[in-house]
């Protein structure tokens, strides 16, 4: 069981942020994450794009400004749980005891939802009678690339994953790409590399084509992909794999009890608490009259939830506001002179 | 202003009159019509959003930018007349619009 002062959910730009806010005021906080990385969708959507919004950084991308967070929480030797998803709370009487689906447990004397819009996970195919194959068969990521070889796998996606993936395994199995329409976009190096091994022989590839059914029994058999135009065809193979990028789901946070509107959570504009004690939220997933889903108001809202945890932390002492610019003791926890 | 009518999957229709300047898809979310969830609040970067124009509108709607088109690879089911409703702002000559929704969004 790790105890701290504050759990985070999310490694978002607000919640690394409110990382920043609670160590100033002399919080310790720990940080969950569901992705493999930090940053949230500005590292998973939008790393190369510029972002021109946040107060007096004039251009950044959405990995600069993740790397720029990360450097100015730095002192705070933040402990960051990645892959990691919240499964499940409990008020254990002052206290919530917070449960990963790792196992993982913490103690903390208040929860900041920092979540955007969910968990990423990967997309699925939506065809019917999938369900049974999938996580055997049928896949959306590869852990172990071995059990491919000598296999003939058929990979579906236009992005850099599915190509790749269909360059990477054509020495090994024997490779077809769908696509559902002619342009890949994937990088130009990759896409020359999947249409000289097309010329070569080395990988099938249809495109205009989408999954249409999955025949067999215990394991899969055939597959049918169907045209824009109707046509069908058969294909024969051994696993599945869809590379279709990732969707958000809210997730467990619905189960916790919380007033849910629509996928966000409503809070109050003084300190971002829930309507559970001890749970804030704050950035894209909390609500409240005039919400704009800004990384900056998001900054804003963890600078006051940061306060709002302190009487949870250190319910004999009095929050006193402080200055970084003045205060000696925050200077000390920020390890400047 | 134009008249958007939405279909839901299960055939129920909305039709909507939403100011010009909004997007097809904010018309959507602020009459809280059911099927359009927009996780990323229309920066392109989710297709959750995602529409089937009708056909005879299709053509006349303003061409898919760079990146709309990429984005809905990762949509459910899209087909030709897909479309981010996200990236179809209003304006009196989409008046008569009519959009499908997808079964769900992902």
């Amino acid at each position: 069981m790790i105890k701290t002062d504050t759990l985070i959910i999310g490694a978002g730009p607000v919640g690394l942020f409110c990382v920043h806010q609670l160590g100033i005021i002399g919080l310790k906080c720990e940080v969950v994450d569901n992705l493999d990385k930090i940053g949230g969708q500005c590292i998973e959507l939008y790393p190369d794009k510029p972002i021109y919004d946040i107060p007096a950084v004039p251009e950044c991308t959405g990995e600069e400004l993740t790397n720029n967070l990360i450097k100015q929480i730095k002192a705070f030797k933040t402990n960051f749980h990645l892959n990691e998803r919240v499964e499940e709370i409990k008020k254990v009487e002052k206290k919530w005891v917070i449960k990963t689906n790792k196992g993982t447990e913490f103690e903390a004397s208040s929860i900041i939802i920092a979540a955007g819009v969910g968990s990423f996970e990967p997309r699925k195919f939506s065809t019917k009678e999938i369900e049974k194959y999938e996580g055997k068969q049928i896949l959306y990521s590869i852990r172990d690339k071995t059990v491919f070889k000598g296999k003939a796998v058929t990979i579906f996606g236009g992005g850099d994953s599915a190509l790749d993936w269909a360059i990477e395994l054509s020495n090994t199995s024997k490779v077809t790409l769908v696509h559902r329409r002619d342009e890949f976009r994937g990088m130009q190096a990759s896409i020359d590399k999947v249409n000289q091994l097309k010329e070569e022989g080395k990988i099938e590839v249809y495109t205009k084509y989408q999954l249409d059914s999955v025949k067999g029994s215990e394991k899969i058999e055939n597959i049918n992909i169907k045209h824009d135009d109707n046509n069908m065809k058969e294909i024969k193979t051994d696993y599945v794999l869809g590379f279709f990028g990732l969707i958000m789901k809210l997730g467990p946070i619905a189960e916790w009890g919380l007033n849910l509107d629509k996928k966000t959570i409503p809070v109050n504009t003084e300190s971002f608490e829930t309507n559970k004690e001890g749970i804030f939220a704050i950035g894209d997933i909390c609500s409240y009259p005039g919400k704009l889903k800004l990384i900056l108001s998001g900054f804003h809202e963890g600078a006051l939830a940061a306060r709002g945890c302190f009487k949870y932390a250190k319910p004999d002492e009095k929050y006193r506001f402080e200055f970084t610019t003045s205060s000696k003791t925050v200077k000390d926890r920020l390890g400047v002179k | 202003m134009a008249k958007v009518t939405y279909i839901e999957n299960s055939g129920n229709s909305h039709t909507i009159e939403i100011a010009n300047g909004l997007s097809v898809m904010e018309g959507a979310v602020q009459n809280d019509i059911p099927g359009i969830d927009a996780d990323c609040g229309g920066g392109m970067a989710c297709a959750t959003c995602h529409v089937y124009v009708k056909e005879e509108w299709f053509d006349k709607l303003p061409k898919k930018e760079d990146g709309e088109e990429d984005m809905l690879d990762m949509a459910f089911e899209p087909n030709t007349f897909s479309r981010l409703s996200c990236q179809l702002l209003v304006s009196d000559e989409l008046d008569g619009l009519t959009v499908s929704l997808p079964s769900k969004q992902g």
